[in-house]
């Protein structure tokens, strides 16, 4: 679903991916943990078509980038830490929006749909700018699986969460993901990454120095694990 | 596994751009922050000017498109600017890049709702400055030199906005670099506008106006051109 291979990108002459093979299967849950500057954000950037690899190749649901981004973004749904959501529009006016930029047939009732699983069919006509962080981030998670994309990225998800609403996006985050979905997830949140992750990646200085399924981490727990990875 | 219900047809360039222009008119009838500091700005410098300039008609006929032109290109970089920081500030920007639709459909979609801001604030101030100034500004040709002089200022306006958007210094930025590029648009509409103004013959409006129509239709084509490059990385 999603391969990568010997992916450099730079700014100017300093680099900061300096060759990452990376591949995800469809129905995959890859958690990419690495610390701050290790180039998470650069890499799901370039996943999500918003910046150009210096050199390598990148194919989404069997399509190359740059040369075929329109159609890479058709598969593909992105979740950063900024909402991407108009404050001045109501949450339904948002989604109806976007669901006119990827020309969604019938929208209505995937609007009804979506605003269901992110729970916030009772503010569906408020502001957004009247939502709290939390509400925000699952009405985001909405827009990004709108048109039912079949790849998911989401960059630190958590970030500026409290406890309660770390928990409801688990809530949301399971059920994009329990459809079959192939979703990135970057996070330095390590407990709630081991519970959705099927695969732990450590992007380190530019590359991805480790890679764990679930299955092997056989009791220890990823704290431990990605300790051990990055030499700490 | 996933039931994939959902339809989504590549997106028709023409319903991208009028999705684009529509969510910025609906969202600016709700928080009127762009258009109350164009007009409000507006409105300040044309009463500036009526105190500040103590005119006879000859003089207010011979001074009025130079003002006027003077006054919109000043509230129109207002109007750039916020639109665009509406996009970026909460990561919008990349929202629509996100979108599976061709980016030149954004720089449309923009440049249009634009354009109708800035004529919404052109069609208070250019009464409200004739009422004021006593001069009959109801001349079909000096209208129709508004409309061009405006398309040529937002379509650079909204290119350079796109770009100087991702910079911190983007309110002194936008002036700087739009000013020198829009020195064209601003001569020919002003001499254009003034010849109107005045009942001068057609042969001497004519080059303006065609200077103002090849200028609208050279950097549209220019800024569809370039705006995919200038919003990547």
């Amino acid at each position: 679903m999603i391969e990568v291979k010997g992916l450099v990108k730079k700014f100017g002459i300093k680099p900061v991916l300096r060759g990452v093979n990376f591949f995800a299967q469809p129905g995959e849950f890859v958690v990419l943990l690495g610390p701050n500057g290790a180039g998470k954000t650069t890499f799901l950037r370039i996943l999500s078509s918003l910046s150009r690899p210096t050199t390598g190749l990148v194919t989404i649901a069997g399509h190359k980038l740059p040369a075929e981004s329109a159609a890479v973004r058709q598969n593909l749904g992105v979740v950063s830490h900024m909402p991407l959501l108009y404050g001045d529009l109501t949450a339904e006016e948002n989604l109806r929006f976007y669901s006119r930029l990827y020309n969604i047939n019938d929208a209505n009732p995937r609007i009804t749909e979506v605003f269901e699983l992110v729970g916030l069919s009772h503010r569906k006509r408020d502001l957004v700018r009247t939502f709290s962080r939390g509400m925000q981030q699952r009405l985001a998670i909405g827009r990004a699986i709108l048109h039912d994309p079949e790849v998911v990225l989401f960059d630190e998800p958590y970030t500026g969460l409290d406890q309660d609403a770390s928990e409801m996006l688990d809530r949301v985050l399971r059920d994009v993901a329990a459809v079959g979905r192939t979703v990135v997830m970057t996070s330095h949140d390590l407990a709630r990454a081991e519970e959705l992750g099927t695969r732990f990646d450590v992007l380190n200085r530019g590359i991805i120095e480790n890679s764990i399924q679930r299955s092997e981490l056989a009791g220890r727990n990823l704290l431990t694990y990605y300790k051990q990875a990055i030499g700490g | 596994m996933r039931t994939n219900q959902v339809t989504a047809y590549k997106p028709s360039f023409i319903k991208s751009i009028f999705a684009i222009t529509r969510k910025d008119i609906s969202a600016e009838m709700r928080s009127r922050e762009l258009l109350s500091s164009m007009l409000v700005f507006s409105m300040l410098v044309v009463l500036i000017y009526y105190f500040a300039l103590e005119l006879d008609i000859k003089a207010r006929e011979a001074i009025t498109a130079g003002a006027l032109w003077v006054t919109f290109s000043f509230a129109g970089t207002l109007g750039l600017n916020r639109s665009m920081a509406v996009e970026k500030d909460r990561g919008c920007l990349d929202g629509l890049l996100l979108a599976p639709v061709d980016r030149s459909a954004i720089y449309f979609g923009k440049m249009i709702s634009n354009l109708v801001f800035m004529f919404i604030v052109e069609a208070i101030v250019i009464p409200l400055y004739a009422i004021m100034y006593n001069v009959n500004l109801l001349v079909p040709g000096f209208l129709w030199i508004t409309v061009l002089g405006s398309i040529g200022y937002v379509a650079v306006g909204t290119l350079l906005s796109a770009m100087t958007v991702q910079t911190r210094t983007r309110d002194v930025l936008l002036p700087i670099l739009l000013f020198p590029l829009v020195i064209p648009v601003l001569i020919a509409a002003v001499k254009a506008s003034s010849g109107f103004i005045q009942g001068l013959p057609m042969e001497e409006i004519l080059p303006w106006m065609n200077l103002l129509i090849v200028y609208d239709v050279v950097f549209t084509a220019g800024s569809y051109m370039v705006f995919d490059n200038i919003v990547e990385e």
